[in-house]
């Protein structure tokens, strides 16, 4: 492990969006930052940029409107990066599956590293999850990963 | 004079913590017309209310809002029961009560919380927070669960709260209250606070009336209209006025909510002193047969469920009007004339829920 990689693993910086989710989870996620859970101790710092950010931390089903806005989000960041879908409905839709405008889960549109489970998820196992995605960033090398050009040209393709 | 210059603020924006966008015209400083971007967090709840069961719905519409979602369910249950006639047991109504207030602490916590972080209190946020995790602790001890319950069913309620839990709620309250008493306290007496809320955004009673605005929006312009005068649930058995701000500024809705977590508090308590022996919930058989409707008081203004029945398992309609939706136009008739730098600030203050509001 080099320097960088070193210093990557001690301050995640993490961007939050929500794709559709009922709040539930971005409430959790936002506890995870005030003193009882405290996820600054592990240096990770709620960014609102998503050039500055290691960990994209998706909520909700994913819906036909915010698809682009996601994917834009997703594509922003930079290499390495993971992706964290926190929730069920962000893992596979939940409640939500038989909803007419939800896709069905954050990896019918980006690929996802870390699914968290829970309605909503606890801010303990959100915690855990971003820990285990800094397990898989630890491992990867600073090159763009496998899968995001194919993004890119889809999304492209949308903006046609 | 400059030409208008156009700023999209949303849909991922710090401030804000969902999507919603609103397009916003600006001559210099101030704003000259604020135009709403809606739809992204848009699932189709209502037609999915049609697809399952009437009895999941309690599940499904749970998820409207998570940061009320008990009070969705409630309003669903009220409106299924009145459609088959159904009389739920005293027990009930009053441990509903407890859990709805307990979850209105929670929210207007988090909503002082956010308010505080808008215009750079990043302190205060996290103390609000910090007391807000023992409200949690206690829904959590309850109901098995933080924020999304599910206490509520068709009849009544699903979990009891035995002499102990009760004897821990009535116990760490007052301490919550202290706390949180000595924090709002600063909020609202601090010289900063009210350079950045007082005058600013104000609706007139009129206006409010007019436009159609609920719940803490509304009675921070002096009107005294809360749901909860209605009776719903055992409302009508304990003592209970609506907390009035009449200046209409964001200082004057940010004061009702501090308020409110104080009654709430009270709430909780007599509620938990009176609560009578008997049945969680009534066994029923049949299906809603007909039109019903429900109106509740959901910690961001007034929540209406419409549920259509035909017989059957699956319901014909299922109509949500949601506080937000309402508040709406309050907010956009005072947002041109603000300075820009109050924009976050102000559109904070009638404590928009869009996921609610988009369903």
């Amino acid at each position: 492990m080099n320097l960088i990689q070193k210093a990557r693993m001690k301050s995640p910086w993490v961007l939050h969006f929500n794709a559709g989710s009922c709040n539930g989870c971005d409430i959790e996620i936002l506890s995870c930052l005030t003193p009882v859970y405290d996820i600054e101790r592990f240096g990770a710092v709620n960014v609102g940029n998503p050039k500055h950010a290691d960990v994209l931390l998706v909520t909700g089903p994913v819906n036909r409107r915010n698809e682009r806005v996601l994917r834009n989000l997703y594509e922003q960041m930079l290499d390495p990066k993971i992706v964290v879908a926190v929730g069920t409905c962000a893992s596979s839709g939940g409640v939500f599956h038989n909803c007419y405008n939800c896709l069905g889960g954050v990896d019918k549109v980006i690929p996802v590293d870390v699914y968290v489970p829970g309605c909503a998820a606890k801010p303990e196992t959100i915690i855990e999850g971003v820990i285990l995605g800094l397990e898989k960033l630890a491992k990867m090398p600073a090159k763009a990963r496998p899968g995001r050009q194919e993004a890119k040209a889809e999304s492209a393709e949308a903006e046609r | 004079m400059s030409e208008a210059t156009n700023v999209p603020f949303g849909p991922q924006h710090p401030v804000l913590p969902e999507p919603i966008q609103l397009r916003i015209s600006l001559e210099d400083e101030n704003v000259l017309q604020a135009l709403p971007a809606l739809g992204y967090v848009h699932r189709g709840i209502e037609k999915a209310g049609e697809l399952n069961d009437f009895q999941q719905n309690v599940f499904l519409v749970e998820r409207v809002c998570g940061i009320c979602s008990s009070i969705h369910a409630l309003a669903y249950c009220l409106a299924v029961e009145s459609a088959m006639g159904l009389e739920v047991p005293k027990r009930a109504d009053y441990l509903r009560v407890v859990w709805m207030e307990l979850h209105r602490i929670h929210s207007h916590l988090l909503y002082l919380g956010l308010l505080a972080e808008a215009f750079g209190f990043e302190s205060v946020f996290m103390e609000f927070w910090r007391i807000r995790e023992r409200v949690m602790d206690l829904l959590e001890m309850t109901a098995g669960n933080r924020v999304i319950i599910s206490v509520c069913t068709i009849g009544g309620v699903r979990r009891d709260i035995d002499a102990e839990q009760a004897k821990t709620i009535r116990e760490e309250l007052p301490k919550v209250r202290e706390e949180a008493k000595r924090l709002v306290d600063t909020l609202l007496g601090d010289y900063t606070v009210k350079r950045r809320t007082v005058g600013k955004g104000v609706i007139p009673a009129q206006a409010a009336l007019e436009l159609g605005a609920v719940g803490p929006t509304l009675r921070g312009s002096g009107v005294a209209q809360d749901m909860r005068m209605a009776g719903y649930a055992a409302y009508s058995e304990l003592q209970f006025r609506p907390v009035t701000f009449a200046d209409g500024d964001t200082y004057a809705r940010t004061a009702v909510r501090a308020h409110e977590v104080f009654q709430s508090m009270d709430l909780v308590l007599a509620a938990l002193e009176n609560l009578p022996e008997g049945e969680l919930a009534v066994k029923f058989k049949g299906r809603p047969e007909g039109a019903a409707l429900a109106r509740v008081e959901a910690p961001r203004g007034e929540l209406i469920y419409m549920v259509v029945g035909n017989g059957t398992k699956n319901l014909e309609r299922m109509r949500v009007r949601v506080p937000t939706y309402a508040n709406i136009p309050a907010l956009l008739s005072v947002l041109p004339g603000c300075e820009f730098a109050d924009v976050p600030v102000v559109t904070l203050s009638i404590d928009p829920c869009i996921s609610c509001t988009e369903r």
